[in-house]
């Protein structure tokens, strides 16, 4: 009889098939679950606890925007094997585009839904502007050049007052215009941009897994896999890194569209290397190359630090943990600020996982292969075949 | 009948030296003559432009002071130059070992001289005293923090693909920094300048800090003593050797995990100095300092030539001066992005930088 | 007959060590030439030359006909070329804003930042048209290997290198990237062109994979292959981008008498039944003698012999090239 561990093997290489081969229904469906969950969780306890219902849905609004910032880095890292440290660069572009064309500060006010596609495009630009020049260098010093690119852009929007009131910023900045049947945008709505993001990342979703299987995604994990080899099977390759850089970056202009609109201000300093490196870390913690893994990592982790962190010392008030004195150190976990800790923890987090489990939480499947014993993988395939001639 | 000639060296150490010194006095009074015009245009500086009797001596500080913080980028691109050479990954965490390096100057000085930060020590043998105290125990300390990170993060990686170790280290960076902030807190840290800044020479009619030369003496000793060391001893060879080929040097017997770590030994070291340096001459510390000074030591070592100890000396004292000239004429906000321009130039154009030689293959 | 490929004074130096010595080299069409040599003959750097990974220091190739590597002239002045119209366009919008139009003005620097950006992009894409343009101004780049691949080159590596982490038939579909004609905003609208090209492309892949032995193995991950069907694997690849002339590096490397019978026979196969010639490396002489219309031999980046199997053997140059003189 075919034990318990088999059977579960059996049902996921069956479950992986039928996503494969029947991707956009599979994605809606799996993000049509998830969307129930998230409208329905926040109000029933042990969350409703935690914090109301619209802390909750902002928290998952701003969640989405580092999933869809998570799964264009993706595109870049963990598709096409390109290290961008800089791509909050590519972010701020989007959200300063969307801040001056929607303020007081410059007088305009522009519609909503047209200009995530005007964001989007700017930063596209940029981005083959960038990539252009420098994705013929080698890896490391490709980082190098996007790690300067996204150190030069905050500072060009610090120096350039008259178009991006320096230091300060750009407030006020008009929110949506108003949903049929949802009604308007407003810090107290958040459910309205939540369901709005669901659908961006649902879109989103669907696009980029269209693109990873086809041409366009082999050739991006072939140069991954081996650039030369990838270059003598006719595969242009500056080209084609430079569709996966202009892509990144056309969903980082998304991303900061939306971002703009939500948090209403925008400034120099929410664009420094640390948000770069938050997203690289969502990558890696989730699974490179894994368009899915990626979403989930993201999630996972701007949900640990946006309300796990900040909860965590009322949790323990709650728990009602005692404070730690060994000798002179007293630690008193109830008054502890674990925010402030948090980039930390996301290095060390970065870190661990490329020492211990590179592949992340939620493996692609190319790396999976990478890491199995051969003989596993070799059984997973014929899983694979076997659930594939029976579907 | 195939030929092979292989380029002779100049095997005249006293010529080289020479050479080398008339080029860097050449290119100081090259600078000296630059800043002297430019401080004068209206249309540069603005209207704090001097007029010739002031711009001379300004232009002679200047210079010194150029010379002081190239010398502090030279320090901290050799060990970025001296790591690519040997291994080809770029320790991102080096910039943040020149940070912890400042740190720890300012822990030994005050542990050491007790003074608040604004008191310097006037008493000639005292500072010494305090000065070398600060070079022994901060540079090894360094050293060894750059030794322990291979060893930990980037060892492991070694032999496989190249962008997992970079990611690594980007991460390890990351983690000095945060580290930093949680330790010490966001914000200027005052350090204590005990190199009393006011000792001054008169030279050219302008009274040049005696700082500054101790700061461009110290950092010339080092890369004289680092030259030596790599060109002239045992295990100065074996790194070359492995710089060159990896796989031959194991074979002809140099023990690889060994060399390396010496290579992040030294180049820990040498960011130490800077970084000890780096206290007295500004007097404060910050934990994005790393990443500042790094990206620009990196690019120094990138403009000297990658993997060419000369060419990051090189490249230091360019950068320096480069960033010197921009703060001089006003324009000190945008240094970081003349230097990212300066990096753009040099991978478009030239990646094998100044002195470098041409590297393998392309796809 | 014509000639597929026509080397003429292909010389390579890598800085003071001469790889490769004016070599004359010529393939006809339809036929099978092995190049042999010791170690370190050159045969390998030769390979890779041809393929697109070296410029030769001189010397030029001409693939079918058409002169494709050579040493690169002139590199310096293409980027003055397509950097031209921008600086016009922006001279042109810096005397607009002198007037003060502001909205000429504007108009002015989206056009010349646009302009700018197409350029970039085409000065990075090399399309044949902007090629032929830059050759007009005396401008020549040597092929790289994706031109190659193009222009009908296909070639396997000596040690090889597969994409592992993919499956077999995503291996064989990369290989065939220059012959689909869908782009990625096909694949982005999800096209009908693009669906059925996805069909049609893993049909023509099944074929090939069953053309070198590899039926029904398509999902198998490239790495889990026995060695064997991994060098199948590769050939497979290769045929996939419909390729005039094959490039195999030491295809028998490693293999057993049996494998390497059948590999031979299916070489063969490739010339008779898919009208390919093939130029191949070995150091197996049963398979060189067994099989080539024609040997070339290369010994410290020279030709010293070429001629049918038999002559090539009995050459006392080569003979002493493998083995040595007899000591006097």
């Amino acid at each position: 009889m075919i034990g318990l561990r088999a059977r579960w093997r059996l049902f996921r290489a069956r479950a992986r098939t039928f996503s494969e081969h029947h991707r956009s229904a599979s994605i809606l469906i799996t993000m049509s679950i998830a969307a129930v969950f998230l409208v329905v969780l926040p109000r029933i306890p042990p969350f409703s606890a935690i914090q109301s219902e619209n802390p909750w849905y902002d928290a998952f609004a701003n969640a989405g925007v580092y999933v869809l910032l998570a799964m264009g880095l993706n595109v870049v890292v963990g598709l096409a094997g390109l290290l961008d440290l800089g791509y909050a660069a590519f972010f701020a572009i989007g959200s300063y585009t969307y801040a001056y064309s929607n303020s007081p500060f410059s007088g305009l006010d522009l519609p909503f839904f047209p200009m995530l596609f005007v964001g989007a495009a700017v930063a596209a630009v940029f981005g083959i502007a960038l990539g252009a020049p420098t994705l013929r260098l080698r890896g490391d010093y490709l980082a190098i050049m996007t790690l300067g690119f996204g150190e030069i852009v905050p500072i060009v929007f610090v120096n350039s007052d008259p178009y991006t009131n320096g230091t300060n910023g750009i407030g006020g900045i008009y929110r949506p215009e108003a949903l049929p049947f949802f009604g308007e945008f407003s810090p107290l709505t958040s459910f309205n941009y939540m369901i709005v993001m669901i659908a961006i990342v649902t879109v989103a979703m669907m696009l980029l897994y269209r693109l990873h299987d086809s041409r366009i995604g082999r050739a991006w994990m072939a140069i991954r896999e081996d650039e030369l080899a990838a270059a003598a099977n006719g595969i242009n390759t500056v080209v084609t890194k430079l569709l996966a850089f202009a892509l990144g970056a056309t969903t980082a202009g998304f991303a900061g569209v939306f971002s703009a609109s939500k948090l209403t201000i925008v400034s120099p300093d929410q664009f420094y290397f640390t948000v770069s490196f938050t997203v690289l870390a969502m990558v890696i913690v989730g699974g490179m190359g894994n368009i899915w893994g990626v979403a989930a990592g993201a999630f996972i982790v701007f949900l640990i630090q946006a309300v796990l962190l900040k909860q965590l010392s009322s949790i323990a008030e709650l728990l009602n943990v005692p404070p730690i004195d060994i000798g002179p150190i007293h630690f008193d976990l109830v008054k502890f600020d674990f925010t402030e800790y948090q980039y930390l923890l996301f290095g060390i987090a970065l870190v661990i996982m490329m020492l211990k489990r590179p592949e992340g939480l939620f493996p692609s499947r190319e790396r999976r292969a990478e890491l199995h014993e051969s003989s596993e993988g070799a059984l997973d395939d014929e899983l694979a075949t076997g659930a594939a001639g029976d579907a | 009948m195939t030929t092979v000639t292989v380029a002779a060296r100049p095997r005249n150490p006293i010529g080289r030296f020479i050479r080398i010194a008339v080029i860097a006095i050449a290119a100081i009074i090259i600078y000296q003559l630059v800043l002297f015009i430019a401080l004068q245009q209206t249309w540069l500086v603005g209207t704090s432009a001097l007029d010739a009797q002031h711009a001379f001596p300004v232009a002679v500080q200047q210079t010194i002071n150029a010379l002081s913080i190239g010398a502090i980028y030279a320090l901290i691109a050799l060990g970025y130059t001296m790591v690519y050479g040997i291994i080809e990954l770029i320790n991102f965490a080096h910039g943040d070992v020149f940070m912890v390096g400042a740190f720890l100057s300012i822990g030994v000085t005050l542990v050491l001289f007790g003074q608040p930060v604004g008191v310097s020590v006037t008493n000639v043998p005292f500072l010494i005293l305090l000065l070398v105290a600060a070079l022994v125990i901060v540079m090894p300390l360094t050293g060894l923090l750059n030794l322990t990170i291979e060893r930990i993060f980037y060892r492991p990686f070694r032999g496989g693909s190249r962008l997992a170790p970079l990611i690594t280290a980007v991460g390890v960076s990351f983690i000095l920094q945060n580290l930093a902030l949680v330790l010490v807190g966001s914000g200027d840290r005052g350090a204590p300048q005990i190199f009393p800044l006011e000792w001054e020479l008169p030279l050219g009619g302008a009274s040049v800090s005696v700082l500054s030369i101790f700061i461009f003496g110290l950092a010339v000793s080092l890369m004289v003593a680092l030259n030596l060391f790599v060109n002239k001893t045992r295990l100065g060879r074996a790194m070359r050797a492995t710089a060159q080929d990896q796989q031959a040097a194991s074979l002809m017997g140099v023990d690889l995990n060994q060399t390396i770590a010496l290579t992040f030994l030294l180049g820990g070291a040498l960011a130490g100095a800077a970084g000890v340096v780096w206290g007295l001459r500004f007097g404060f510390v910050r934990q994005d300092l790393g990443f500042n000074a790094g990206l620009k030591a990196f690019t120094s070592a990138v403009l000297g030539g990658i993997g060419n100890i000369n060419g990051a000396a090189l490249g230091g004292f360019f950068i320096g001066f480069t960033e010197n000239l921009a703060t001089a004429c006003g324009f000190s906000r945008w240094s970081e992005f003349l230097v990212f321009l300066i990096l753009t130039f040099v991978l478009i154009f030239r990646p094998t930088g100044i002195l470098g030689q041409q590297l393998g293959d392309r796809a | 007959m014509a000639d597929v490929l026509n080397a003429t004074n292909v010389t390579k130096r890598f800085g003071g060590l001469v790889a490769v010595h004016d070599i004359d080299f010529s393939i006809p069409e339809g036929s099978i030439v092995s190049l042999i040599g010791p170690n370190g003959a050159g045969k390998t750097t030769f390979f890779n030359i041809i393929a697109g990974i070296y410029d030769p220091t001189a010397g030029i190739i001409e693939f079918h006909g058409e002169n494709m590597i050579a040493r690169s002239r002139r590199a310096w002045l293409e980027p003055v070329l397509w950097l031209t119209p921008p600086a016009i366009l922006a001279l042109i919008t810096f005397v607009i804003s002198g007037t003060g139009n502001e909205g000429l003005t504007g108009l002015g620097i989206l056009v010349t930042v646009l302009t700018l950006l197409a350029s970039m992009v085409t000065g990075v894409a090399r399309p044949p048209a902007y090629q032929r343009f830059m050759q007009r101004f005396g401008i020549f780049r040597s092929a790289r290997p994706n031109d190659m691949v193009v222009a009908g080159l296909g070639r396997t590596f000596q040690n090889i290198r597969l994409f592992a982490n993919m499956t077999a038939m995503d291996n064989v579909l990369v290989g065939m990237h220059s012959r689909l004609k869908t782009t990625w905003i096909d694949a982005l609208l999800s096209t009908p062109r693009d669906r059925r090209e996805e069909v049609t492309s893993r049909v023509t892949a099944n074929e090939l994979l069953t053309l070198v032995g590899l039926k029904g193995r398509g999902d198998t991950v490239a790495k889990n292959l026995p060695y064997g069907d991994q060098r199948r694997l590769e050939i497979a690849r290769a045929l996939a981008s419909k390729p005039k002339l094959l490039l195999l590096d030491e295809p028998t490397a490693g293999m057993n008498p049996n494998e390497t019978a059948d590999l031979t026979r299916l070489i063969g196969r490739l010339r008779s039944e898919l009208g390919l010639t093939v130029l191949l490396i070995e150091h197996d002489m049963r398979v060189v003698m067994g099989i080539s219309d024609r040997v070339t031999v290369l010994d410290h980046g020279e030709r010293i012999a070429e001629g049918t199997p038999d002559e090539v053997r009995k050459d006392p140059k080569v003979i002493e090239a493998y083995l040595g003189t007899p000591p006097a």
